[in-house]
């Protein structure tokens, strides 16, 4: 039985104009001229101050993009994007160099403190820093870099983690500081020439962040980041690169959140993962960004790639993701296991509501002998919206023995939204293992019925088959991030601000 | 002043009317039975009581204590006291039992603005009335009956009854796919919670239910209305000369 239409329509009012995240900070900033030229290219390298060998590396790929055609094959719908209306660089003003935490726009402070985030130097869980000369307690820690449009704002907790020798910093200072680690990795992954996308936030990344792990380290603490669109009209381009040496371990947790505006705003993110021999990172993100309002005007649109290379033997790169916020959602988390034994995961929990479209999945691309791979998704559609897992699983000639498991439910709620799932799987090894499995299941009403008559609101219980049905993926975050992700797949489907 | 007053109640879904100017009367203490053919209108009366969507009610009115329940969204009834025990219990994956509970319980203590109960405080109480079901603590860490077989799922329907604390309990062909064994522990259970501020209406085909939980008043209905009531000899006779003769009487 389908959810009757009151349910349906009262999921559908309660939804996405109740983004908690949309306010604004007012502050001046600093932008380059709106569009996108040469010279666009220049200014932002000329901002950060960087090498010659970046700005180069930059403009060969801008003038590649000129070349390019913005991918057409995903399952999403918006207008033409006028890549001259937009501004490619903004950075909170006056922008002097910092010292501390202390020195940052008391303004920006704040926009984090509304959204949770802990930028001052404070334990996660306790509140407290560890005493004078006492262990730091590394669990219950968790290192922010704060970035704010274009630009990294703070990064915390420097000193401890490069007592543990572990680099986390702002891309824009890691080329500068550590140019040899950024030459060698980047574009590794993810080459200038991948995609549209990709090359064009080649071109003009701003910032982002950089981590690097030295042999044999196990990370003190969670990485994090947190990016922030502000500025109207502005397009955020960040660019992490994160390398793990052989035998460390490193786990890093990315959020966003941007304004509530009428008019759409892109986001075109590169993220590039390197493990070496018996390394590993997992990579956990909460996408939150502002999904645009009820009539589907405004919000995000949000086409990152995101890919790890599991480059030395027994290496192991795990994506997490939480997608709940943007417009348009078209990212495709994936790991090339080159590495002999080397091990890929991918959990997704995606939320579409209101007319959202989200195109995500992952690839995985079996190279190495005795590789495997893992996929758990999860899709929940609500609204008006279209919901599509898209994979891809395959193994090389010299593959011997992959494995993969790869599982896709799929959750309507209404009869005004889709829920699509394509898988592409390419076996070229014949001892491959693959293994699909995919559900489609709708919230009945006398699931719901049940679950009021039992005293829960409509809302709440909404919420809680929701989040049963997304358990075994919100079982994989970080702890902090499950409370926060559990919170927000209710507050995206009901509006009930916890 | 009767807990629960139903007066000419007339209930359709879809054009179809399925209730017909129903009339009944429960006071706090008492357990009703009603019995009656398939199609009768048994299943409705309960959800209609319970607050179910999609039925429109197009006269007559159901007060309980005194209120008008037609008025209250199905999670109000809830916390006013309203309880089913469902005839299929559903199942719901990736929810514990135990966090079911909790999140019931506490949204029904909210909503009467009463403290929620502590942790410890909620599993020491689960954990007893659990225990006097039958019910292994292995179970509620299971989603909500998922994989649970029938007679698993009524307990389960019990034990909610048992730790919500309703003052009037609706029982949905409780007695359905059970065998003796388990209908002998649902029953024990049922009796248990009788008391002088607590109303029952067990909704059964069968006398065999009525053996173990003695009804007061024993209601017949046919055709969207109550035909007969009586005291539970009433049982005894619809057993014996089925429901042909309370049909004709329509």
């Amino acid at each position: 039985m389908v959810a009757v239409p009151e349910t349906v329509e009262r999921v559908r009012r309660i939804d996405v104009d109740q983004y908690r995240y949309g306010f604004e900070t007012l502050i001046e900033s600093d932008k380059a001229p709106k569009g996108l030229s040469e010279d666009t290219v220049r200014f932002i390298s000329a901002k950060k101050n960087e090498p010659a060998w970046m700005l180069e590396w930059r403009l060969e790929a801008y003038r590649r993009w000129l070349t390019m055609t913005e991918p057409t094959w995903a399952r999403v719908n918006y207008p033409k994007i006028d890549y001259q209306d937009i501004y490619y660089y903004a950075a909170p003003k006056p922008k002097k160099t910092l010292s501390s935490i202390d020195e940052i726009d008391p303004e920006i402070l704040k926009t984090y403190e509304k959204l949770g985030i802990p930028l001052r130097e404070v334990a996660i869980l306790e509140g407290v820093e560890p005493p004078p000369g006492g262990e730091p307690s590394a669990n219950r820690k968790i290192a922010v870099d704060a970035v704010f449009d274009s630009v990294s704002v703070a990064t915390t907790f420097q000193k401890e983690l490069k007592a543990a020798g572990v680099i986390f910093m702002p891309i824009s200072e890691a080329i500068r500081e550590h140019p040899e680690l950024v030459q060698k990795y980047l574009g590794t992954v993810v080459p200038t020439s991948d995609n549209y996308f990709a090359t064009l936030n080649s071109a003009v990344f701003s910032d982002g962040s950089f981590v690097y792990v030295p042999p044999g380290v196990r990370c003190p603490m969670e990485l994090s980041t947190y990016f922030r669109i502000n500025e109207r009209n502005t397009g955020q381009f960040e660019r992490t690169l994160i390398i793990a040496d052989k035998g460390s371990y490193v786990s890093y947790l990315e959020g966003c959140t941007a304004p509530q505006r009428d008019e759409n705003q892109l986001h075109a993110a590169v993220v590039e993962l390197v493990t070496l021999d018996d390394a590993e990172i997992k990579y956990s993100t909460v996408q939150n960004w502002y999904p645009g309002n009820s009539e589907g005007k405004g919000g995000i649109y949000n086409f990152v790639t995101k890919r790890g290379d599991c480059r030395g033997r027994n290496s192991k790169i795990s994506w997490t993701q939480v997608e709940t916020g943007s417009a348009i959602t078209w990212k495709y988390p994936s790991c090339i296991l080159r590495g002999d034994n080397s091990s890929g995961e991918f959990y997704s929990i995606a939320i579409s509501n209101g007319f959202q479209q989200v195109d995500s999945g992952t690839k995985m691309i079996h190279l190495g002998k005795n590789t495997s791979s893992r996929i758990i998704s999860k899709g929940i559609a609500a609204g008006k919206s279209q919901n599509t897992y898209r994979g891809l699983v395959s193994a090389h000639r010299k593959a011997t023995g992959a494995r993969n498991y790869t599982a896709c439910d799929s959750l309507l709620i209404g009869d005004k939204c889709g829920a699509h799932t394509v898988p592409y799987v390419e076996a070229k090894n014949f001892s491959a293992t693959f293994e699909h499995e995919a559900t489609t299941s709708k919230i009945s009403e006398d699931v719901l019925f049940y679950c009021i008559q039992r005293g829960l609101s409509q809302e709440e219980a909404v919420g809680l088959v929701v989040n049963g049905f997304a358990k075994d993926v919100l079982q994989k975050l970080p702890m902090e991030f499950a409370v926060e992700a559990q919170k927000l797949i209710s507050i995206s489907l009901e509006g009930s601000v916890g | 002043m009767a807990l629960l007053e139903v007066r000419d109640l007339h209930v359709g879904i879809e054009d179809c009317e399925i209730l017909r100017g129903l009339d009944l009367t429960v006071n706090a203490g008492e357990v009703h039975a009603i019995m009656g053919p398939n199609g009768s209108g048994k299943s409705t009366l309960s959800r209609v009581i319970s607050g179910k969507p999609g039925y429109q009610v197009s006269a007559g009115q159901i007060l309980f204590k005194d209120e008008d329940l037609l008025a209250m969204e199905a999670d109000e009834r809830a916390a006013k006291g309203v309880f089913l025990a469902f005839q299929y219990p559903v199942e719901i994956p990736g929810v514990t039992t135990m966090n079911f509970l909790r999140a019931a319980l506490n949204a029904q203590r909210k909503a009467r603005a009463q403290m929620e109960f502590s942790t410890p405080d909620f599993m020491k109480r689960v954990r007893e009335v659990a225990k006097s079901l039958n019910i292994p603590q292995g179970m509620l860490k299971r989603g909500l009956n998922v994989g649970y077989s029938g007679g698993e799922k009524k307990r389960n329907e019990i034990l909610q009854m048992a730790l919500f604390e309703p003052s009037l309990c609706i029982l949905d062909e409780i007695d359905s796919g059970l065998d003796i064994d388990a209908l002998r522990i649902v029953a024990g259970g049922i009796n248990a919670l009788r008391s002088p501020e607590r109303a029952m209406i067990v909704i059964t085909h069968y006398r065999r239910l009525l053996d173990h939980i003695v009804p007061d008043v024993v209601h017949v209905m046919s055709k969207g209305q109550v035909r007969k009531s009586g005291g539970k000899e009433l049982a005894l006779e619809l057993e014996a000369r089925g429901y042909a003769q309370f049909e004709d009487a329509a």
